[in-house]
């Protein structure tokens, strides 16, 4: 056997499973789906996914907050929570930068709904977290970082 | 398989913190189960809450929320005794509505 064929089998491989996630991502019925925009949640760098939200690049701003622990024990439940003080907030997103899928979630607020959103995310390991919030049209950011004891993504 | 949605919204100085805890296994599609096939992705994507007929919240998410999403927001107005109306879809175009009254 030579070397070659095996890192074509590999590269193969590879390809199979990153079509089966995009046949996956891609299999989506009603019309309800077409306002999420896919291309955000399958950037796989940080440019990519502000590219994906026409974010340019967001100024880092200390009106923007992310709550979570600085230490997640269990990263398949990391409590991450975003709050500004900004006014007319119309978007949040938050990203894990080391994460296969960095975009976490995005939230659409309708005025009345006051910037201050919490979930709970996975995270493989530590990494920086982002929080991604629009305001007035133009973007901020923050960033924190969470160290994760025991990764999330596989067990 | 998925059952039912915890909702919790309670109303105090004109602001309504609503919380729900929702049930599914949000499978992100990269792990593999004991014979080394890949399980399929399967996880929520989009999630709407209202508040009577208005939308309060519009969520997308990726497999990167947690297994049993919990998210929390918190809306003006809204009055004790009126509904929340929290529904998602997930990616294999299953949806789910609840509905809980404001306490």
């Amino acid at each position: 056997m030579n070397i070659q064929r095996r890192d074509t089998l590999k590269a193969g491989g590879g390809i199979g499973v990153f079509g089966l996630l995009v046949a996956a991502g891609m299999i989506k019925p009603g019309a309800a789906i077409a306002a999420r925009d896919q291309a955000m949640f399958s950037a796989s760098s940080l440019d990519e996914a502000f590219q994906a939200m026409n974010a340019g690049t967001p100024t880092e701003s200390g009106d923007v907050q992310i709550v979570g622990p600085d230490i997640a024990e269990n990263g398949a439940v990391v409590p991450v929570g975003v709050t500004s003080s900004l006014a007319n907030v119309e978007q949040i997103a938050i990203m894990i930068e080391k994460n296969p899928n960095m975009l976490a979630a995005t939230f659409a607020l309708p005025a009345g709904t006051l910037a201050d959103v919490q979930t709970r995310v996975k995270m493989g390991q530590t990494s920086d977290v982002f929080a991604v919030v629009k305001a007035d049209g133009k973007f901020f950011m923050a960033k924190k970082e969470i160290k994760v004891t025991l990764g999330g993504c596989g067990g | 398989m998925a059952g039912p949605m915890r909702i919790r919204a309670a109303s105090a100085d004109g602001v309504t913190e609503v919380r729900v805890l929702m049930s599914h296994p949000m499978e992100t599609g990269q792990r593999r189960d004991s014979s080394g096939e890949p399980i399929p992705a399967h996880y929520i994507t989009e999630l709407t809450a209202k508040h009577g007929d208005k939308t309060v919240l519009t969520a997308y998410m990726g497999p990167s929320v947690s297994t049993n999403p919990y998210l929390a927001f918190k809306f003006q107005g809204g009055a004790a005794g009126d509904t929340v109306q929290v529904s998602w879809v997930d990616n294999k175009g299953e949806s789910r509505t609840d509905e809980v009254q404001i306490r």
